[in-house]
């Protein structure tokens, strides 16, 4: 096998598993804290996608073109009104329900990710919408007999996806907000009693997913172009299986599942079928919880008395 | 007299359909130590979860020095002044003894003026050496120091004990209650919850017994010791 297409596909799918790692914190950190998934997360980050055309387009017409500005302008808006978008699901779908019967909140989040979507596609139409191309050129990187193609896009992902994830890891461990956070996961009682506000926590976590998918959203409309109102059935999925496959609940996992999620895929559909990617990444699920139920860095569920 | 700090006033409160307090009333005043003795099941816990809010009593009222607290979420008890050691000592075993003693100091904000943690070690020499190791790893002995000290880190005026004898080999119940009378002296004022009721009333200047959800008896440390009923129920003694 030529190792250049090796290569190649191994950087495809880290770029993949990237923005996937990126997707399934957000699952993984909400499953954390009130153990549940959060069915609306996908949706979520198809609202930062169509966030992500709506600023390019304002910047193109108020006639800001320097790619740099318009990069950081669109990722941090971008960044700030999906997370509006988490909080306002955590408020509607979940918190009204704190005490009640484990169901309820999956039902709500399931119905707020239909009413997002429709939404969506109102406002937006059903159309599949594209964002024109900002970043041009590649870095080519000679290896073996061929070479490997590092578009500028997907080099900008690898290094958002890796500067969000440290910063991510540096919140949760260096400051009293990430502190806290990490308490009412681990005991949401005793945070309470240590007067931690945990409803507040609750609202930051979900605030936090939402921002990394919304990360997740713009590098990944600016590498494909195009989306449309459905993308975040598949891609949730996707995410989803990741945070299982590293552990649900476990950050470390989350970003794990993703690359090994994002390789799987990459070199299946490379050197053996495409049609059938998914299938192999969701046989790998099935394989990784048979003998690890809980997950590659996942703890095993204690049943608290 | 001292002024009150903590004043129920006839509580009641259910666990879902369960009634665990009924017309519970009390007074625990400045500097002093109060025992609350009873067996298991008596709604020993249920009471000091019912000064946070968790669950919220049914009626009656509670106040802490001077303010009505009964509604108050639960996040606003803690920094009032009020800190509790619970029942199993609920630390967080994931995270390290000083993220613990970290998370204490939350519920302190402006009010301190110096860093309680120096002090502290050197009360709790163990938890200094283990300050970097994850609180999940430490004895039991270890944990409910770790405990104790995670709720003096917010420099409480009441300290709240829940059992804190409760699994802890006969010497390190010693130390323990040895620590409870030198947080006294500090100028704290501790509410003791204990099955463990002789050594709790030799330490107490006033305990009440809690029978099935009511106070049944209350008197000085001394007298609830040599009280007939108390010595043939709690401190297993024949009459």
């Amino acid at each position: 096998m030529e190792p250049s297409i090796l290569a190649q596909q191994a950087v495809n799918g880290l770029i993949l598993g990237a923005t996937y790692g990126l997707i399934a914190i957000g699952y993984t950190m909400v499953y954390g804290i009130i153990g549940m998934i959060n069915f609306a997360h996908g949706e979520i980050y198809m609202v930062s996608a169509y966030l992500t055309a709506i600023f390019l387009a304002v910047l193109h017409f108020f006639g800001i073109t320097s790619i740099p500005v318009v990069l950081i302008v669109v990722l941090v808006a971008t960044l700030c009104i999906t997370a509006l978008h988490g909080w306002f699901v955590e408020r509607i779908a979940y918190r009204p329900l704190r005490d009640s019967n484990r169901l309820a909140p999956l039902i709500t989040a399931i119905g707020l990710s239909l009413i997002l979507q429709n939404y969506v596609r109102l406002s937006q139409g059903a159309r599949s919408q594209g964002v024109p191309t900002l970043l041009t050129g590649s870095f080519v990187i000679p290896a073996g007999s061929g070479v490997i193609q590092i578009t500028h896009v997907q080099a900008l992902i690898i290094v958002v996806a890796i500067a969000s994830m440290a910063v991510l890891t540096f919140i949760m461990h260096r400051t009293s907000l990430g502190r806290a956070c990490r308490a009412t996961e681990q005991d949401r009682v005793m945070a309470s009693l240590l007067g931690i506000n945990t409803d507040y926590i609750i609202s930051v976590v979900f605030v936090i997913g939402a921002a990394m998918a919304a990360i997740a959203g713009v590098l990944v409309s600016l590498n494909y172009g195009s989306f449309d109102f459905h993308i975040g059935f598949i891609t949730g999925i996707k995410a989803f299986t990741a945070a299982v496959l590293g552990g649900i609940g476990s950050l470390p996992g989350a970003m794990l599942g993703g690359l090994i999620l994002g390789l799987s895929e990459s070199f299946f559909s490379g050197f053996v079928n495409t049609d059938y990617k998914d299938v192999f990444a969701f046989a790998l699920l099935v394989l990784v919880l048979i003998f690890r139920p809980s997950g590659l860095l996942g703890q095993p569920l204690v049943t608290k008395v | 007299m001292a002024e009150p700090i903590l004043e129920l006033c006839g509580i009641s409160s259910h666990y879902g359909p369960i009634r665990a307090l009924h017309d519970v009333s009390l007074t625990i005043r400045h500097g002093e130590i109060v025992a609350l003795i009873g067996a298991n099941g008596a709604g020993k816990s249920t009471l000091l979860m019912t000064l946070f809010g968790n669950p919220r009593a049914s009626e009656g009222q509670v106040w802490f020095a001077g303010e009505a607290i009964t509604h108050l979420p639960t996040h606003h008890i803690a920094p009032l002044g009020m800190a509790l050691v619970p029942e199993g000592r609920r630390i967080f075993p994931g995270m390290t003894v000083l993220e613990n003693m970290d998370l204490g100091r939350i519920s302190a904000g402006p009010r301190v003026g110096r860093d309680p943690l120096e002090g502290l070690y050197e009360l709790f020499p163990i938890l200094k050496e283990r300050s970097h190791q994850k609180a999940g790893t430490l004895s039991g002995g270890e944990q409910q120091m770790l405990a104790i000290a995670r709720a003096l880190m917010s420099q409480p005026r009441l300290l709240l004990l829940d059992e804190p004898s409760l699994g802890l080999a006969p010497l390190m119940i010693r130390k323990i209650f040895s620590l409870i009378q030198t947080i006294v002296q500090s100028g704290t004022t501790v509410f003791l919850v204990e099955q463990n009721a002789s050594q709790a009333l030799q330490i107490a200047n006033r305990g009440y017994v809690l029978v099935n959800g009511r106070i049944r008896l209350e008197g000085s440390g001394q007298a609830l010791l040599h009280d007939p009923e108390v010595r043939q129920a709690y401190l297993g003694r024949q009459v």
